[in-house]
């Protein structure tokens, strides 16, 4: 367990139409830490990114953050803990009715009482961080796939946020674009300390950012490590995932069950 | 038997689902109205304000040339056959008041409703579905921001306030549409037919129009936006909730405006 974790969860339960997608989740991530979630499609991961933003509450179980449970807060507790995390979500989900300037400077608009010209000055500098100090007046839909989840990087970091959270970072990308963007998640951790949630499958990019990682497989947490332990793990699923050991696609007996059934005139189900 | 049971699940699956839309839909109300003043000028967030003006350029003067067509339109049509009738005993020159009534109290507000629903809760749907598909809605969560203030609030003050005035100029055209075909068919002068307009307008017509005016534009905005807020999945749910939004909305005013004319003909006295 680690001592003054900045996220904790506790048994995280989550169900969705009668299906249970996480089964009683505890993981704790230590101030500074990058932790790494991996996980095969299907596996909980996002729907775990989801409780810890505040997005979903959880069905049984807690999720603390900076010591508030968002499922559990007045509305003046949600504020602080929404603006002391800050979410590139995987799509970059950048408002395309907005610039990136405008799109950077809307939580300081919202949340701020700053004025306009410093406002631009901050916007100026975290478009600067992410290397897209020129792209400011432009559209979303103007920008790379690369560019779009850089200028989401830099509207997370807008507020400063203590944790800054990632899904799915490189997906979609090609791979000098994901390793631009593993260099600048490195950057953001010796610039600034911050702790990182990361949601990934792409395993180069998951051993070089993370101090630990944990996988998930339907809905439960099967390894928890640091980058050796978890190269070492011998739990089946682990193995599978990290020598890249395709599941069966079809099971031959089924099949010819089915074939044996379909010639013998019993309609298929 | 399993039938029976297949159907009772489905009537009551139905019946839980219409109950929970209610539900969002009293919800959204009631934060939206919250809401309404953030976006008011001076008192308001000024971001909002500019929201609330561009939504009136999209909902109101977007929809100006169409509304008054259709406007002009209708007025030709009810004069023409309300023209085709009265000659026949001899009133054809109630045709002026039949076109100033059924305006003011009718056709006006729900031409302009009908019209703005087509334009704008497909046009509501289709953005903030778009918004869910691509985790827009999600970003503002997690930015602390309200969907609700941020997307409808400014859509449903700039309804609020279009909506009435567009539904002022079809009235307007809608009855100068009777008095240019009076004035074919019969050579009524227009002098003659803004004096028989004067004499037949009502103070209590004008206001309960703009009264049905402010309802169909609940109306429109809300379902628009409750269609687009619900989409689960991809583009394919986005087109579903656009035809929902604007089937919904269109149906829901003409409701609306049944019971709306139900109170006012039983209020009348008549």
């Amino acid at each position: 367990m680690t001592e003054d974790p900045v996220i904790s969860l506790r048994d995280v339960a989550v169900t969705y139409d009668g299906r249970r997608v996480l089964h009683g989740v505890t993981l704790d991530i230590a101030r500074g830490e990058t932790m790494v979630l991996l996980g095969g499609s299907g596996s909980g991961k996002s729907t775990l990114l989801r409780q810890i933003i505040g997005l979903e509450r959880p069905d049984a179980g807690r999720v603390i953050v900076n010591g508030i449970d968002p499922a559990n807060c007045s509305p003046g507790d949600l504020r602080k803990f929404h603006r002391s995390v800050g979410v590139a979500f995987q799509s970059a989900a950048l408002f395309n009715s907005l610039s990136i300037e405008e799109n950077i400077a809307l939580p300081l608009r919202e949340h701020t009482r700053l004025p306009e010209s410093t406002i631009r000055l901050m916007v100026w500098l975290k478009l600067a961080v992410v290397g897209l100090a020129d792209a400011g007046k432009l559209n979303p839909q103007a920008l790379s796939g690369g560019m779009k989840k850089r200028a989401a990087v830099a509207r997370a970091l807008a507020l400063d946020p203590e944790v800054l959270v990632f899904d799915e970072p490189s997906a979609g990308l090609d791979p000098i674009v994901a390793a631009e963007l593993d260099e600048l998640i490195l950057t953001l951790k010796r610039a600034f300390g911050m702790t990182m949630v990361i949601v990934t499958h792409e395993l180069p990019s998951a051993f070089r950012i993370a101090d630990r990682l944990a996988m998930l497989y339907q809905g439960s947490l099967i390894a928890v490590g640091t980058k050796e332990e978890f190269q070492s793990n011998s739990h089946p699923r682990v193995r599978q995932f990290l020598d890249r050991v395709p599941d069966p696609v079809a099971d031959e007996s089924r099949v010819d069950d089915f074939f044996q059934r379909y010639l013998e005139g019993d309609s298929p189900k | 038997m399993s039938l029976l049971i297949g159907s009772a699940e489905r009537v009551g699956k139905r019946t839980k689902d219409d109950v929970e839309y209610c539900g969002s839909m009293a919800r959204q109300f009631w934060n939206s109205l919250r809401a309404l003043s953030s976006t008011l000028p001076m008192v308001g967030n000024r971001y909002r304000w500019k929201a609330a003006l561009a939504q009136m350029l999209q909902i109101g003067v977007q929809a100006f040339p169409m509304v008054t067509l259709m406007a002009v339109c209708a007025g030709l049509i009810l004069a023409m056959q309300g023209a085709s009738e009265l000659r026949r005993i001899g009133a054809i020159n109630l045709v002026v008041e039949l076109v100033t009534l059924g305006f003011t109290r009718e056709l006006g507000p729900l031409l302009t409703a009908i019209a703005v629903s087509g334009r704008s809760a497909s046009a509501f749907s289709a953005e903030i579905g778009t918004m869910k598909v691509t985790e827009e809605i999600d970003a503002m969560r997690t930015m602390a921001i309200d969907p609700v203030e941020f997307v409808l609030a400014p859509k449903y003050l700039a309804a609020l306030v279009v909506i009435p005035c567009l539904s002022i100029f079809s009235n307007g055209f809608g009855i100068l549409a009777g008095g240019a075909f009076m004035k074919i068919a019969t050579g009524m002068t227009f002098g003659v037919f803004f004096r028989s307009v004067t004499r037949t307008l009502a103070l209590r017509d004008l206001v309960t129009g703009l009264l049905k005016s402010l309802a169909f534009a609940t109306i429109i905005v809300q379902i628009g936006c409750l269609e687009g807020f619900r989409v689960r999945g991809g583009p394919d749910a986005v087109g579903r909730s656009t035809t929902a939004a604007v089937v919904k909305s269109t149906f829901l005013v003409i409701l609306a405006d049944v019971g709306f004319t139900t109170l006012f003909y039983l209020t009348r006295g008549v």
